[in-house]
């Protein structure tokens, strides 16, 4: 009978001395500088790795916008190097090159022959129906979202998987209140990002046709463009190019469709410099010019 | 063949009474449910990426459930001692071992039933229909793969010293096979003599597994595979499956019981 009390006494003094040892050191554990509890999971067991892994789950994304049709390790995967999905988008320069469609190549003996049939073995878009080639069916690109939620979740500072995100959100599933939340993220973790507040203005601007907020975002934009662009290396300044045009041409419309055309022809021609397609920018130039004359002076005609 | 039958009779019931399998089930389900219940973007009907998950669980399992119940069986025999007195009983080695196979891959094509439904119906409940014959080609040729695995897992068994180690290079060999076999020979093309022949006769002797994985059919919701290919692979499977069978009872034939 005593035993057994000393031992309940024991324990419970144990415990005791426990949950004060515990107490005592949590506040100091929290103050530590060099605690990983970030209260990031990913953080905690992944370490910096992470990023690759978001990396792969990136392209993981892609593989299913594929359906599943997606060159490996072993494959010709040059039509591949930049993400059709994000591609698609239109905001991102594309770097493929080669045949998207056939990079398997011709058959090499009878087991590689038989064993096409066991995978899937075409070029299909989930937005353009998938397997099926059913364009009813194009929802379906929402089968990428977990694998980008998941990439962005490791990787926050890419902004790619925000604006992917938002466009095919918006696009095809037409979530904008989930793509605005997206975007919104997207820029708590990485401030100042004229790829994210190029996507937000067209989200304002073609959603929620909100003419202000739009020219408002796209300006900063343009803004932030201008700022980081010299800090950037030769071939870094060639990929933001495209970005640039983007907001400039966007910019430019808007002001067109609300008969503010000086501004306009303003935008476009900062759209030009960076345009590697000048000529067609400068056709729009001429154009809004016409248009301009033809308001102050109706009798006008164009001299092409 | 009355005897074949009693012999796979026991290693079924053997299957049923052990744990293995209700863990495997029960921690897959589990895993599936919790990654069911993640709310992606407000989208209730996004389900492939669940599909994948539960698909790649279930090859994990069954490889399992295959590869360790084979691996045991000639071994156990042994231990307990009741390997000399099966063959005392009008019982040929060769029966033994067929017996033991089949007792095995119809083990293995049960658990894959259970597997299957389980999947069939998770994916039911997101995307609202039931493709069964694209699950029934899935289903069959899993089953024909793990026939493969559990004939190589019963030759191992009577090579290796312990089933550990057996069970243990037989997965890195699967997992060599399911993960590279399928570019064996473009890697071979870049190795050099007399590398380069070696890599290019094993890359057409192996039996390839991964010719038997339609998970990604399944889950980007493909077309079946015409059934023409679908039989041959099923042929191919009973080739490897035969090669097994009459090594592992060459093997048995050979050695000594006590």
């Amino acid at each position: 009978m005593s035993s057994s009390r000393t031992f309940w006494l024991l324990a419970l003094a144990l415990l005791v001395v426990c949950f004060g040892t515990a107490a005592h050191l949590e506040p100091q554990f929290q103050a530590w500088q060099g605690s990983r509890s970030s209260g990031d999971i990913f953080n905690v067991v992944l370490g910096d790795s992470r990023r690759m892994f978001a990396n792969s789950f990136y392209v993981k994304a892609d593989e299913y916008y594929h359906s599943g049709y997606y060159p490996t390790m072993f494959d010709d995967n040059a039509a591949f190097q930049t993400t059709h999905m994000a591609a698609d988008t239109g905001a991102v320069n594309s770097k493929n090159t080669g045949d998207e469609h056939g990079f398997l190549g011709p058959t090499r003996n009878w087991i590689d022959a038989f064993g096409r049939h066991f995978f899937p073995n075409r070029h299909t878009h989930l937005d353009e129906g998938g397997p099926d080639d059913d364009l009813g069916g194009s929802d379906n690109v929402r089968e990428i979202l977990p694998w980008l939620k998941l990439s962005a979740d490791l990787d926050p500072d890419n902004v790619q998987t925000y604006t992917v995100t938002a466009f095919w959100l918006r696009q095809r599933m037409h979530n904008v209140a989930e793509a605005d939340a997206v975007l919104h993220e997207g820029l708590r973790n990485c401030p100042g990002s004229c790829d994210i507040l190029f996507e937000l203005g067209r989200l304002y601007y073609e959603s929620y046709h909100d003419t202000d907020r739009a020219r408002n975002v796209w300006e900063a934009a343009a803004k932030q463009w201008e700022k980081k662009y010299p800090e950037l290396n030769q071939d870094q300044q060639k990929d933001s190019r495209l970005i640039m045009e983007q907001i400039t041409t966007h910019l430019a419309k808007l002001e067109e469709d609300h008969d503010n055309l000086p501004k306009a022809i303003e935008w476009l021609e900062k759209a030009k410099e960076v345009s590697g397609t000048p000529e067609v920018l400068q056709q729009d130039i001429d154009r809004v010019k016409y248009k301009l004359m033809q308001e102050v002076n109706p009798l006008l005609k164009p001299l092409y | 063949m009355n005897n074949i039958f009693a012999v796979a009779g026991v290693v079924i019931k053997e299957l049923y009474r052990r744990k293995d399998f209700y863990v495997l089930f029960i921690v897959t389900i589990l895993i599936c449910v919790m990654m069911a219940s993640v709310n992606i973007y407000n989208d209730a009907h996004i389900v492939r990426y669940l599909k994948e998950i539960c698909l790649l669980l279930i090859w994990i399992c069954s490889l399992v459930v295959a590869v360790t119940t084979t691996a045991r069986q000639i071994p156990a025999e042994r231990e307990n001692r009741t390997l000399l007195p099966l063959l005392a009983k009008p019982l040929t080695r060769v029966q033994l071992i067929v017996g033991k196979f089949l007792g095995c891959w119809l083990a293995c094509g049960l658990t894959l039933v259970c597997f299957y439904i389980f999947f069939g119906a998770l994916s039911a409940s997101r995307e609202h229909q039931w493709p069964l014959m694209n699950y029934f080609q899935a289903a069959m040729l899993h089953w024909f793969m793990l026939g493969i695995v559990v004939a190589m897992a019963l030759l191992g068994s009577l090579v290796f010293a312990a089933p550990s180690s057996n069970s243990t290079i037989c997965f890195v060999i699967i997992g060599g096979i399911l993960f590279a076999a399928r570019h064996l020979d473009q890697v071979a093309l870049t190795l050099r003599e007399p590398l380069r022949t070696v890599v290019y006769s094993l890359y057409f002797a192996i039996p390839h597994l991964e010719l038997f994985d339609l998970r990604d059919l399944v889950i980007h919701n493909w077309p079946l595979i015409e059934w023409k290919y679908f039989g041959l692979a099923l042929l191919y499977a009973l080739f490897y499956m035969g090669v097994f069978l009459v090594a592992a009872c060459q093997v048995f034939r050979r050695k000594a019981v006590n």
